[in-house]
């Protein structure tokens, strides 16, 4: 019983943050350009609208699994990563899982949207799907070294263990490892699909990417678990780098300033092309990454 | 009303147009009234750039006129779209384009017509390759007046449209639909045999929701 409130309770957090937090974000970029911008409801208004649409299209029954993956993919990614720590409430399936793990789940989205796509064959839908999979291969490589990064500082794959050994705001990792930090930044925007790094889903270039084919409520499945697959990584981030949190505020406030830099970031840049985000990710973030390793390696500062 | 001394002319007219828009909507149940209002609070647009009036629906978007602070974004794809914005005059060779898109649009969906070119022709009234009356081959729910209408009056005309949803009256997705004969039989008659293929709506007959 404890633990199907839970996972209901997780679910539903990551889905009100993840429209609040979307919302925020479209209201911020509004004022920064000057204008009134939408309600802060405005996502779980187009998400609903989405939802209760109607469903005409189909192109086989992959084009319907793929969203059912996708979402799949973003349920079970938020149950194993624990949103609090030293609590009974909002673990999830936490205990049994560890980094690695949520690592392979990170994974999901992306196979789940090629199978779709590729079964649609919208020449857009497969641009957009190209385009993801080589930024893959950009973002992949430095965000893996930085996780890596992390469990070779506190030796140990375990995500409480991480939390734990934060202590203090001197302990964060943010502060302790700041190498790892940065290495993970610019990958973590990128795989939100935010502003520098948004060649997959550029709505004038490719129609919406990926998603050029859903419509009704597929699309507003879509919506659901991107937004709340954000929320995931935010706390995944949270935990690894800010010491995790002791209670939901705490939390929210802790995402919230990590959301406001990476939205700051993706607002104050303009899209880069696609070659240009993987030589990017190739040189600065990997870069970094290298010097990384050699330093938690050979100069354990950290421990 | 034309003898009124409080307005006069076109503005008499548009009142009457809108002299329902005010009125609570009493039929509809609150499940349903929470869903139309969510579901006029969030409408994506598919601009169809078809003649000048295409000119005026670029600065909506923009700063100045921001029309994103009512729900009203810009739409990648038919798919994804709420409303269909005809603007300006509709070549024959367009409409086929348009009756694609409107097609492939997911219900409920709208259409706004923009510019006296889609009323009644406008100044193409006696062209020979171009639509007279838009409402003959697809359903509009809104039209703007104007040639062209300012980026003000357009968003005017979504506000009527959001008060029509919002009171939930039938959309026009819901006539054709019905009149589905009528309305392929006048496409037919511009179009000849250079019909949009059946699968865009074969399904209308069908009679289901799908
Ligand atoms: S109504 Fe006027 S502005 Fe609009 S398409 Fe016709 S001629 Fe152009």
């Amino acid at each position: 019983m404890h633990v199907i409130l839970d996972a209901l309770a997780m679910i539903g957090l990551s889905y009100v943050m993840g429209f609040l937090f979307y919302g925020f974000y479209r209201q911020f970029s509004a004022r920064v350009q000057r204008r009134w911008g939408p309600s802060i409801w405005q996502n779980f208004f187009d998400n609903m609208k989405f939802l209760l649409k109607s469903e005409t299209l189909s192109h086989g029954p992959m084009f319907f699994f793929g969203p059912m993956i996708i979402a799949a993919g973003a349920i079970t990614t938020v149950l194993f990563v624990p949103f609090l720590k030293d609590s009974d409430w909002l673990q999830g399936f936490s205990h049994s899982g560890n980094l690695i793990l949520i690592v392979y789940l990170l994974v999901v989205g992306p196979l789940g949207n090629a199978l779709a796509v590729g079964s649609s064959g919208n020449p857009f839908g497969v641009m957009g799907v190209t385009r993801g999979l080589t930024r893959l291969m950009g973002l992949e490589v430095p965000f893996f070294l930085g996780l890596a990064l992390v469990m070779l500082q506190h030796e140990t794959t375990s995500v409480h263990a991480i939390m734990a050994a934060q202590d203090g705001i001197a302990q964060w990792n943010l502060f302790t490892n700041p190498i790892a930090f940065m290495v993970i930044l610019l990958p973590f925007i990128a795989s939100q699909n935010a502003s520098p790094f948004d060649v997959v889903g550029a709505p004038v270039e490719v129609y919406a990417g990926p998603r050029v084919e859903f419509g009704g409520r597929l699309l507003g499945v879509l919506m659901t678990q991107n937004m709340m697959m954000t929320i995931a990584k935010l706390v995944l981030v949270v935990d690894l780098f800010m010491g995790g949190a002791t209670n939901i505020f705490i939390l929210i406030a802790k995402a919230f300033s990590l959301f406001l830099l990476t939205a700051a970031i993706s607002l104050a840049f303009p899209r880069l092309k696609t070659e240009q985000t993987v030589d990017f990710f190739w040189k600065v973030p990997l870069g970094l990454g290298v010097l990384g390793v050699v330093a938690t390696v050979w100069f354990p500062w950290g421990a | 009303m034309y003898h009124n001394n409080h307005c006069e002319g076109f503005q008499c007219e548009q009142r009457m147009l809108e002299a329902s828009l005010g009125e609570e909507g009493g039929e509809l149940g609150v499940l349903d009234r929470l869903v139309a209002w969510m579901r006029q609070r969030s409408l994506f647009v598919l601009a169809y750039g078809t003649g000048c009036g295409a000119i005026e629906m670029r600065p909506l978007m923009t700063s100045r006129f921001d029309a994103e602070r009512f729900g009203i974004i810009g739409a990648a794809t038919p798919r994804q779209a709420d409303v269909l914005v005809i603007s300006g005059y509709l070549a024959v060779k367009t409409l086929k384009r348009v009756i694609r898109s409107y097609e492939q649009m997911q219900e409920p969906k709208y259409v706004i017509a923009l510019g006296s070119c889609a009323i009644n022709g406008g100044m193409y009234w006696d062209s020979y390759n171009t639509i007279k009356q838009v409402d003959h081959y697809i359903p509009v729910d809104m039209y703007v007046t104007g040639c062209m209408p300012r980026p003000e009056a357009l968003i005017e005309g979504f506000a009527a449209l959001q008060e029509k949803i919002k009171r939930g009256e039938p959309g026009g997705f819901q006539r054709y639909r019905e009149n589905i004969d009528w309305y392929k039989g006048n496409q037919r008659r511009v179009l000849g045999d250079n019909m949009p293929p059946d699968y865009t709506y074969d399904w209308y007959h069908a009679g289901g929701t799908a």
